[in-house]
């Protein structure tokens, strides 16, 4: 039987490191202003300002006073540019004050609130992103993050409301559960690719429907619906089996964001420490010569999709155990399963890549529902600037143009170029 | 002494044979499927089809079978053509498609009479609402197969169906004009086109995560100008005119195939043109066969004097036309205002038609027609009351698809340069 590797979606992931290369004889100082101006830290830095800037536009061209101001534009130009500067300064200053410190609140302790909703936000974006991430290592292309999120979410919910554990045992117990049936629904998708050669995006998205109404059904069955209740909704999580609070009750931060720092570590250490990784990025970068290495791609497939939905398992037992211990819908997802795909590709597929993308998309959430309280900005415009950052991250010359930078390596064959082409 | 020669082995040459039992074992699986739920679990009583409307020049009489026995009729028939799949898998040859394609009517049909145990089934009502689910999945998917022939992979459907959505429901409320409003869908689709051309084949920025930005990014502009500039001012800018149902006088007395078929809107007509047209330019005329060889092999391609760049910038648009035309149905055709997020993920299934149908058009709308009547059950059922928990019999389509992408379609093979930037050397 052939193995047909389809070219569509599953040559994601951009593999070559963005490393410039070190000319000799060339200055300490030089290298180092050249690695500021040209270096994938440079870039991203500016992909952020174009994209921040391209929702300023957004913001005050729908600004009423802006509108108003411009009405008369050429008989006081001063007053448009100054409702132009209020709407976006507003606009991002809530963005700021709601994901990072909040200078109207007295104290640090208080300030600092909406960094540690930031982390909340970021710890379900992590583990998913990590999960498609590894995937996307691999040459496969997981959409099925919501499928996965919400089996995940039902079994560590189950374990959570329903056993009786002791303190700690509990929690570990339910966190397994989670990542156990997160895994085997992802590896599901994985073992139909590697014994039938199903494509991943077809069963993935197949698999998501198949869950959201498993979990429908059991929402409406005494194995999850919280008792004496008509919601479907799940009764309270029992407090032996929920996240701890990391900073006490005043912060929603919990252990989950821990958890997601494990994950990335142990990604990390997966993919470029152990011999599986070696055999994961192998595949990745071309599955014929794994093959004739001596890999055994099929396997390669079924295991990783089983990691990539056990991390993603994660983020759905966060969500449950987390973010909502009150008991939780069919909508316990929240999206995630598909942010999780942007947040994988900003991070580059990599783990602290992805950790920080998750970071910064987390602050995004957070920000993007003050911003709508206090300026009355729909958060959606955070879909848009999130959406141009990774845009533009993954178009460097395009930044460079605009930014008249030099191009890294002129005269001599670009990596950059061959890393973005892979 | 004489030693006894040793006659040489025979070389015997086999003739090779390749036994694929992928088939019988998907068609096995249904089989066993309908033996439990049709007979085993067989209810009584009698299922009605309703065949005809009121409003129906012909009017047929509702076809009534005793449920139980009509179940063991259907379940005998797909263990025929079980044992007859078995039968041409060992002697090493295929099942016809065809074949393949009336177990499934059979396995539907057999499905329907078991659920509709007592109550009656609206065909009319079933095949229209199927027909009208399936508008936009069939344009996507068309703009998918469309982009991947050419070699790039348009996971920008979903995308490219919102905007379309979007800008015709605001350039018909502007213009009070439905067939402008279409024109604006087919702009505004080409428009998302143009950003994934241009990031993919001038940047080289890879085009799955093109596709994925590119479908946030829609979602998240239309969202934010429904919010802040369509609601404060639905009546200017989201109460598009809806297209008329227009009724083809002859064809539309047909009975049961006839009033969902050919009372549609122009939208749906223009599809069915579509579907054949895309298919003979694919692959009977010279821009497709150009296409089709910058799709597999661009260096070939250009080699032999096709501008690859251009080629692909100029088709992707069009897939890109094709999808926002589609995304003007949901908007002008069915709802009649622009919602949020109104595709709710039908992107994400035309792509996945697109792979089942092998990237034919005819097989993705076949495959669009399959999702489409998957999310048109839902209503139905509603109707007619289920007799299991109604999520199983929702979840079942979708089952039913992953072990029919498992078993009967398996190993596809996309173009061979799908995906893939060509950079000149």
């Amino acid at each position: 039987m052939t193995d047909q590797q389809l070219p569509s979606p599953t040559d994601a992931a951009p593999i070559v490191p963005d490393v410039p290369e070190k000319e000799p004889g060339e200055s300490r100082w030089h290298l180092f202003v050249r690695e500021l101006t040209t270096g994938s830290v440079a870039i991203s830095i500016l992909a952020v300002v174009l994209a921040l800037l391209a929702g300023g536009v957004l913001i005050a061209v729908t600004n009423e006073e802006v509108q108003a101001a411009a009405g008369y534009f050429f008989s006081r130009p001063t007053d448009t540019l100054r409702a132009i500067w209020d709407s976006v300064a507003g606009a991002y200053s809530a963005l700021f004050q709601g994901s990072v410190y909040n200078f109207r609140r007295p104290g640090f302790a208080a300030g600092i609130r909406p960094l540690t909703e930031t982390l909340t936000f970021a710890t379900p974006l992590i583990a998913a992103g990590l999960g498609v991430a590894l995937a996307f290592r691999v040459g496969m292309f997981n959409i099925g993050g919501r499928g996965q999120m919400l089996v995940a979410a039902a079994a560590a919910g189950w374990v959570g409301f329903s056993l009786d554990l002791p303190w700690g045992i509990h929690l570990l117990v339910a966190v397994a559960a989670g990542i156990v049936v997160g895994g085997l629904w992802g590896g599901l998708a994985g073992l139909l690719k590697a014994r039938t050669g199903a494509h991943e995006v077809i069963t993935t998205i197949m698999l998501n429907y198949v869950a959201f109404y498993l979990l429908a059904f059991l929402l409406r069955t005494p194995v999850l619906q919280a008792p004496g209740s008509n919601n479907p909704k799940t009764p309270p999580m029992k407090e032996t089996a929920v996240f701890p609070d990391l900073f006490g009750p005043g912060y929603n931060l919990h252990a989950g964001f821990l958890f997601a720092i494990a994950a990335t570590v142990l990604v990390w250490w997966l993919l470029n420490r152990s011999s599986l990784g070696f055999q994961f990025r192998a595949v990745g970068e071309n599955p014929h010569a794994a093959r004739v290495a001596g890999i055994n791609v099929k396997n390669v497939y079924v295991w990783a999709m089983l990691i990539s939905g056990g991390l993603v398992g994660l983020a759905g037992t966060a969500q449950a155990l987390g973010t909502i211990k009150t008991g939780f819908g069919s909508g316990i997802d929240a999206g995630i399963g598909f942010d999780a795909i942007t947040v994988a590709l900003l991070g580059r597929s990599r783990p602290w890549g992805v950790f920080a993308a998750g970071i910064l998309f987390g602050a995004f959430k957070a920000g993007g529902f003050s911003m709508q309280a206090a300026e009355g900005i729909p958060v959606d415009i955070v879909l848009v600037v999130q959406s141009l950052i990774v845009l533009f991250i993954a178009a460097p010359p395009l930044v460079r143009s605009i930014f008249r930078l030099p191009t890294p390596g002129v005269g001599r064959p670009s990596r950059r170029r061959e890393a973005v082409a892979k | 002494m004489t030693v006894a020669a040793v006659p040489a082995p025979e070389a015997v040459l086999e003739r090779e044979a390749v036994r694929s039992w992928k088939v019988p074992i998907a068609l096995g699986i249904f089989t066993a499927v309908a033996l439990i739920l049709f007979v085993l679990l067989g209810r009584d009583g009698e299922s009605t089809f309703r065949l005809s409307t009121e409003t129906d020049a012909f009017r047929l009489p509702d076809l009534t079978i005793p449920t139980r026995p009509g179940g063991i009729l259907v379940t005998v028939l797909l263990a025929a053509i079980t044992a007859f799949s078995v039968l041409r898998a060992r002697s090493a040859q295929r099942t016809p498609l065809w074949l393949v394609a009336l177990f499934g009517v059979l396995f539907v049909l057999g499905f329907l009479t078991w659920a509709s145990a007592g109550a009656a089934v609206p065909m009319s009502g079933l095949l229209a609402g199927t027909l009208g689910l399936s508008v936009p999945l069939i344009f996507g998917a068309l703009g998918g197969v469309i982009g991947e022939r050419v070699g790039v992979v348009n996971v920008a459907i979903e995308g490219q169906l919102l905007a379309g959505a979007f800008a015709s429901a605001v350039v018909a409320s502007i213009t009070q004009q439905p067939l402008v409003g279409l024109l604006g869908a087919m702009v505004a689709g080409v428009l998302v086109s143009f950003v994934l051309a241009a990031f993919s084949i001038k940047y080289i920025v890879d085009q799955v995560i093109v596709g994925v930005v590119l479908n946030v990014l829609v979602t998240g502009l239309t969202s934010f100008f429904f919010s802040i500039v369509l609601t404060p001012n639905a009546a200017l800018l989201n109460s598009p005119p809806k297209f008329e149902r227009i009724r083809i006088p002859f064809l539309a007395d047909i009975p049961v195939l006839g009033p969902a078929l050919f009372r549609q809107t122009i939208i749906v007509y223009v599809m069915y043109l579509a579907v054949p047209l895309v298919w003979y330019c694919l692959f009977k005329t010279r821009w497709g066969l150009r296409l089709r060889a910058v799709g597999e092999h661009p260096q070939a391609a250009d080699t032999v004097g096709i501008n690859v760049a251009r080629t692909r910038f100029w088709n992707v648009s069009l897939a890109g036309a094709i999808a926002g035309f589609g995304g003007a149905y949901l908007t002008l055709g069915a709802v009649g205002a622009f919602n949020k997020e109104m595709t709710a993920g039908a992107g994400f299934i035309a792509l996945a038609a697109v792979i089942f149908g092998r990237w034919d058009p005819i097989r993705a709308t076949l495959a669009a027609l399959l999702f489409g009547f998957a999310q048109n059950l839902q209503n139905v059922l509603s109707i007619i009351g289920a007799p299991v928990p109604s999520e199983f019999m929702l979840m079942l389509p979708y089952v039913v698809t992953i072990v029919a992408v498992a078993g009967l379609v398996g190993q596809v093979r996309a173009p061979a340069a799908s995906g893939k930037p060509y950079i000149k050397s």
